[in-house]
């Protein structure tokens, strides 16, 4: 009986609480609010770590019930998720709540809706599985009849969506931008750009919108517009040229205060406005002399505006210098800038200061006397209190270093670097400091010391091409042998004075170089024997705070040591302690030491001494393992699959979700193993190719084409484009005003010396050690005299290396120039026409060349910058030394190429491949130049055939191809360069391939057809993750299924498998070998494409391709 | 490009954030402790500006609270500094004189306003920020629908 009573007891409160909820929703609702408060003053209240985290794990366990009770109401719900956003932002794990966060979204009223979509958009990411759920209840607020809700699913739409659903939502995002209210225009722009940003090819058919967006009557909708606008003249400037008037116009009556005045920030217009326009003017305006011209008013008017005191006029100001220096100068709108600059580095207040510094450090490039009118507070700030001042200072200075101030500069810099701890900023000026030194390098032991800081500091934080480059800066040498040999014997000896140091610890990295050079170079040396030096190596590599990794280099370095050293305990000690040691690769060093050792005739011919650069022959192809692998596969062992194989069939075992409808007729018919039936390879397989690949692989292995940011020529894009601007806006008479601004500064200084203090002429001092070289010296310098100081260390490959910088710098020009060899088909007239431009450019150039040729450093003048603008489409064939060959007598009469001959002489070796029409690339009346491709099964290949119209004999012509990042180019065999005979044509073949797949645009020439079976598109069909869908209108002409594939074949080069009613099954593969499958239906007039990819951008870019094919036919 | 935007305390404790690129959840409470240790180690004489990794911080004291803005390259600082001071004269507005807990008890107002201003610096006018939010939580009133009409 007792028990009975206990029990009831016991239940009693628990009823109470079950009773609560239902007895008054306004009690729950007090409870439930106030339940965020407690929770945020109970966390606020906390002091450690580990209370909160109990407080908030009870949190989320009570949460987690309430959410999913079945008695849980919306509007509870709204308040659960208000907490668990919470409980995410102070980093704990609340992902049982994102499906709640769903459904919220989806069934709540408008306030509980727009918490539910908050949290959606703070919870997920954008592929996130969940975020597929969302898409439903998208489209449905996206139709309703609330402003409200429709409000909110495009402000959601605008954050977050998965870009596989775009096609589910994009029309009724389009219908919005008619809308009648500002706000849902607004956000149907912002919308839009969100697609733009994500998935750029969904919605290139919709840029005729934006325009109108730009133009609509509220100025809210245009300001949106121009986020759009911003990125895709980023990604290309010439295509929107035509719209400069407009947006001078906004700008012109934004900052004339013609806007609403609810657009005022502080009694400024429409301050971020402004500057989003300005940022796109400059954009526009670069190296742009016409549309430059349209803006000057505008930026004259925005400058003398934006006078008032407040610090979002600076921040406009800043954006018209950064402008004014962009476009094409203008000398008086220059002035003002620059006095601009004047007024923020000189302002008391730290923030204008940081700015005027950026702004000087971005306007340096442009005009380097700039920074000689500021040297004294550029002195004061780079021993500023805040270390970001003096950070920006330095970035400033590097900017202007030269071989002059290199010294005081690079020390500088060292200072910084050692207070520093971040290692971000150590990496950065690291890199930084190791590219002045290459560059600029007075003397050997300067040089070495400051590679040792570089190194020590840098450490293992730093870029692993500043050890590499080093090193085969050392290796390979400068133009003078004597001088190599120097720097290298300095090296070695103060490695060696490094390494007698007692308890000093060096970072790995720095360690290794150490052991590569002195196993290369300890020979230089004369007092040391080789075995002294194995015995310092032998210490280190008994240390235990070194790395095994740094092991293997030490152990590497002692075995070409050995041959020296004749014979030396050290070695024996050695071998006898490494062939027991428990690392494996130690052990195979170690006994690979051992018998080399014991053979010392194999040993010496094996390490000569001071090989390091020549080329050794590699079977990379492993032919000599034929015979092993052959013996595996007849004994049952699996055939080798290629990785990304073996990649695709784990991914296609994986369990994912799958998102598409079952019941594809064709998939599950020939549907028997997980084996893809493409390129599976076989023992034979390899002998047969590998004899061949070894052949090519001999001579293989060089440092060729190995992308150099920057190395001894420094980053020379940067430069030739600084003179480039440089000589178009100094014409020549300046550069004695320049040199009297720099005299009457150094007048100043010399009146000022006398009476300062000491440590105003120490500063004095430091300011003329930092700006030397700056003045009137580098004026002439930039108007193209060859700066004869400077470049100690000067590669012998010098002019091709920095072509290769440029190569890369100018990707874009050269890439589209790429896209449009490839894309003949239909655009040969666009092609024709920029080759006749640049056609032109070249002539311009040639006829400049024959001043200039005796200019030792070519590569400073702007002229060499237009040769490799044009890097592709036309071979910088004079850009080399041997320029000499460049003096045809003027009188020589230009004799007529023999064109029909020409394209004989082209075709006859290459007519089983498809091919285009050669085309003239550009001529003058010494030379023309002529190209055509060839679509061949493994490659692109490019025919150039360059004609000698003269009557003289040209000797090394120099044809240059540098490939845009990501191809690969191939000189195909028998395409040396030949002296060329008066009057004779030779062509030269290049075969162009992928390096990696990548999206942009150019991968039509890379597309061939994939011919297989329906069986096998089956079963490929089903490995592959990657797929797009889209629907395609057709025009009228094309409206049967055949044509229309037909088209595809054609243009495209896709391979049709096979018909089957109102469905087509085609293929194709991007060189060399990523397969790409394309199914497509016919509804009335509206075809259905559906492509899957092991790849997962190519589906993107060929359904790119395939809507302009067919819309556009 | 705004990468995140965060509210913290001087006690280090986040009172908002929002991230625009996604950033793994475990990774926001040592960005966020880092953060806040670089700004609370300036003081007045220093720049308001800060390099983080290969990101900007832009931040902004107002009493006991931090704002701190991260960007790329691509934006001006000033620019920044000064749009954080319009999204707390919003704040302001809308809360009449905004406090931390204020901020804290009505964190999904202070989302929802963050969400019509930023994605880039998309609307900085006042009144337009706040539009939405007005209905959304007066809807109950009679006026709303009138009031909808006005602002928008």
């Amino acid at each position: 009986m007792s028990d009975i009573v206990e029990k009831t007891l016991t239940a009693l409160p628990g009823l109470f609480l079950q009773n609560q909820p239902g007895g008054g929703p306004a009690a729950a609702k007090a409870s439930f609010s106030s339940r965020l408060g407690s929770l945020v003053r109970g966390i606020t209240a906390l002091t450690s770590k580990h209370e909160e985290e109990k407080l908030i794990q009870q949190e989320l366990s009570s949460l987690k019930a309430t959410v999913s009770a079945p008695t849980t109401t919306l509007k509870m719900m709204k308040e659960c998720m208000v907490r668990l956003i919470y409980c995410e932002m102070l980093g704990y794990d609340a992902s049982f709540g994102y499906i709640h966060a769903i459904k919220l979204a989806q069934q709540g009223n408008l306030l509980e809706k727009r918490v539910g979509y908050l949290a959606v958009s703070l919870f997920l990411h954008e592929s996130h599985e969940l975020l597929l759920l969302l898409v439903n209840t998208v489209v449905k607020d996206l139709q309703s009849t609330n402003l409200v809700e429709v409000c909110m699913a495009l402000t959601v739409v605008s954050q977050i969506f998965p870009r596989e659903m775009i096609p589910a939502v994009l029309p009724l995002i389009e219908d919005k931008l008619q809308h009648s209210k500002e706000i849902i225009r607004r956000k149907a722009v912002l919308a839009l750009y969100k697609f733009h940003l994500i998935a750029p090819n969904q919605v290139q058919h919709i840029h005729i919108k934006f325009r109108k967006a730009l133009c609509d009557r509220d100025v809210g909708v245009m300001a949106a517009s121009l986020h759009i606008y911003l990125r895709m003249i980023k990604e290309n400037s010439s295509g929107y040229k035509d719209l400069t008037g407009s947006f001078v116009t906004i700008l012109k009556q934004v900052v004339g205060g013609k806007l609403p005045v609810d657009f005022n920030y502080h009694s400024v217009p429409a301050p971020w406005l402004q500057i989003q326009l300005l940022r796109i003017l400059g954009l526009l305006g670069k190296d742009d002399q016409r549309t430059s011209e349209l803006m000057y008013d505008v930026l004259d008017e925005s400058l003398r505006r934006a006078e008032l005191n407040h610090n979002v006029t600076y921040a406009i100001l800043f954006e018209c210098v950064h402008t004014v220096y962009s476009i094409y100068p203008k000398s008086e709108l220059l002035e003002k800038a620059a006095k601009c600059i004047g007024k923020f580095v000189l302002s008391p207040k730290i923030n204008l200061k940081y700015l005027g510094l950026k702004a000087l450090t971005y306007v340096i490039q442009q005009d380097p006397t700039l920074a000689l009118q500021h040297q004294m507070t550029i002195i004061e700030c780079l021993d500023h209190p805040d270390p970001i001042i003096k950070r920006e200072t330095l970035e400033l200075l590097y900017r202007i270093t030269n071989a002059q101030n290199v010294t005081v500069i690079v020390q500088k810099m060292l200072e910084y670097l050692h207070q520093s701890k971040e290692e971000y900023v150590i990496v950065n000026l690291v890199g930084k400091i190791a590219e002045l030194a290459e560059k600029y390098a007075p003397d050997n032991a300067w040089f070495i010391q400051t590679m040792n800081a570089v190194f020590s500091v840098g450490g293992d934080v730093m870029h692993p091409d500043i050890p590499n480059n080093f090193l085969r800066l050392l290796a390979e040498g400068f133009d003078d042998e004597t001088e190599d040999q120097q720097l290298r014997l300095y090296a070695v000896q103060s490695y060696l004075t490094l390494l007698d140091m007692e308890n000093v610890f060096y970072p790995q990295r720095f360690l290794q170089v150490m052991s590569w050079v002195l196993g290369e170079y300890s020979y230089l040396l004369d007092k040391e024997t080789p075995a002294e030096v194995i015995a310092k190596l032998y210490k280190l590599l008994m240390n235990d705070s070194v790395s095994s990794e740094t092991k293997t280099w030490l152990i590497a370095a002692v075995t070409k040591l050995t041959p020296q050293a004749h014979s030396s305990d050290t070695v024996e000690r050695l071998i006898h302690e490494f062939t027991i040691s428990l690392d494996t690769c130690m052990r195979q060093h170690a006994f690979e030491l051992k018998h080399l050792h014991e053979n010392v005739e194999l040993m010496t011919s094996l390490l000569p001494v001071d090989r390091s650069c020549e080329d050794l022959a590699v079977d990379a192809s492993l032919s000599f393992l034929d015979g092993f692998v052959a013996e595996g596969l007849s004994q049952g062992a699996a055939p080798y699959k290629p990785h990304h194989q073996r990649q695709e069939e784990k991914l296609s075992q994986e369990k994912v979700l799958n998102f598409e409808p079952y019941g594809l007729s064709f998939s599950s018919s020939g549907f028997t193993g997980r084996q893809s039936p493409a390129g599976i390879s076989l023992g034979s397989d390899i002998s047969g190719n590998s004899a061949e690949t070894g052949l090519k692989e001999t001579n293989s292995l060089k440092l060729e084409g190995i992308k150099k940011l920057w190395g001894k020529e420094g980053y020379l894009p940067k430069k030739e484009s600084k003179t480039g601007d440089e000589s178009g806006a100094l014409p020549i008479p300046q550069e004695s005003i320049m040199e009297n601004v720099d005299q009457t500064i150094t007048k100043k200084d010399q009146s000022q010396v006398l009476t300062q203090s000491k440590e105003e002429k120490e500063k004095q001092l430091l300011a003329s050690s930092l700006f030397v070289g700056l003045g009137s010296e580098s004026t002439v310098n930039l108007l193209g005299k060859a700066d004869t100081v400077s470049h100690k260390f000067r590669r012998k490959s010098k002019i091709k290396e920095a072509k290769s910088g440029e190569a890369s710098s100018t990707h874009n020009m050269t890439c589209s120039s790429f896209s449009s060899l490839s894309n003949v088909a239909y655009e040969d007239d666009y092609y024709l026409n920029t080759l006749h431009d640049r056609g032109d450019k070249e002539l311009k150039t040639f006829s400049l060349n024959s001043e200039l040729l005796d200019s030792e450093s070519l590569t400073e003048l702007p002229l060499v910058e237009k040769f490799s603008n044009c890097s592709l489409s036309t071979p910088s064939l004079f850009a080399d030394n041997s320029m000499e060959i460049f003096h045809p007598p003027q009188s020589i009469a230009a004799s007529v190429a023999k064109e029909s001959s020409l394209a004989s002489s082209f075709l006859e070796e290459t007519t089983e491949y498809i091919h285009s029409n050669a085309m003239e690339v550009c001529n003058n009346e010494t030379i023309s130049v002529s190209s055509y491709k060839i679509w061949k099964d493994d490659c692109l290949l490019m025919v150039w055939s360059v004609t000698n119209k003269s009557g003289l004999e040209l000797k090394s012509a120099n044809l240059e191809i540098f490939p845009a990042e990501n191809f690969k180019v191939t000189e195909q065999p028998g395409c040396c360069l030949p002296i060329m005979e008066a009057e004779s044509t030779k062509s030269f073949q290049y075969s162009v391939q992928i390096e990696k797949p990548f999206t942009e645009g150019i991968l039509s020439g890379f597309i061939r057809p994939l011919k297989i079976s329906s069986e096998d598109f089956g079963k490929l069909w089903l490995s592959f993750a990657n797929d797009v869908k889209q629907n395609v209108k057709m025009s009228e002409s094309q409206a049967a299924l055949p044509s229309a594939l037909k088209t595809l074949q054609q243009k495209l080069r896709l391979h049709i498998i096979e018909i089957i009613g109102n469905e087509g099954l085609l293929a194709c593969q991007l060189l060399p070998s990523i397969p790409c499958l394309l199914h497509c239906r016919v509804y009335a007039d509206v075809l259905a494409l559906w492509f899957r990819s092991s790849c997962s951008t190519l589906p993107d870019y060929l359904l790119y391709q395939c809507q302009k094919v067919i819309e556009g036919s | 490009m705004i990468k995140y935007f965060l509210i913290v305390n001087k006690q280090g404790q986040t009172r908002l954030s929002k991230y625009y690129e996604h950033v793994d959840i475990n990774k926001h409470t040592l960005l966020e402790t880092e953060v806040v240790k670089r700004c609370l180690s300036r003081s007045n004489e220093q720049c308001s500006f800060i390099e983080y990794k290969d990101f900007k911080l832009i931040h902004r004291q107002y009493a006991a609270l931090f704002i701190v803005v991260g960007v790329d390259d691509t934006e001006t600082e000033m620019a920044i500094y000064e749009f954080i001071h319009n999204s707390v004269e919003v704040l302001d507005e809308y809360f009449s004189r905004v406090s931390e807990l204020d901020k804290m008890f009505n964190l999904d107002k202070v989302h929802i306003i963050l969400d019509e201003m930023v994605c880039r610096i998309v609307e900085t006018n006042r009144e337009r920020i706040l539009a939405p939010l007005l209905i959304l939580y007066n809807d109950s009133s009679s006026s709303s629908h009138s009031l909808f009409a006005r602002m928008i």
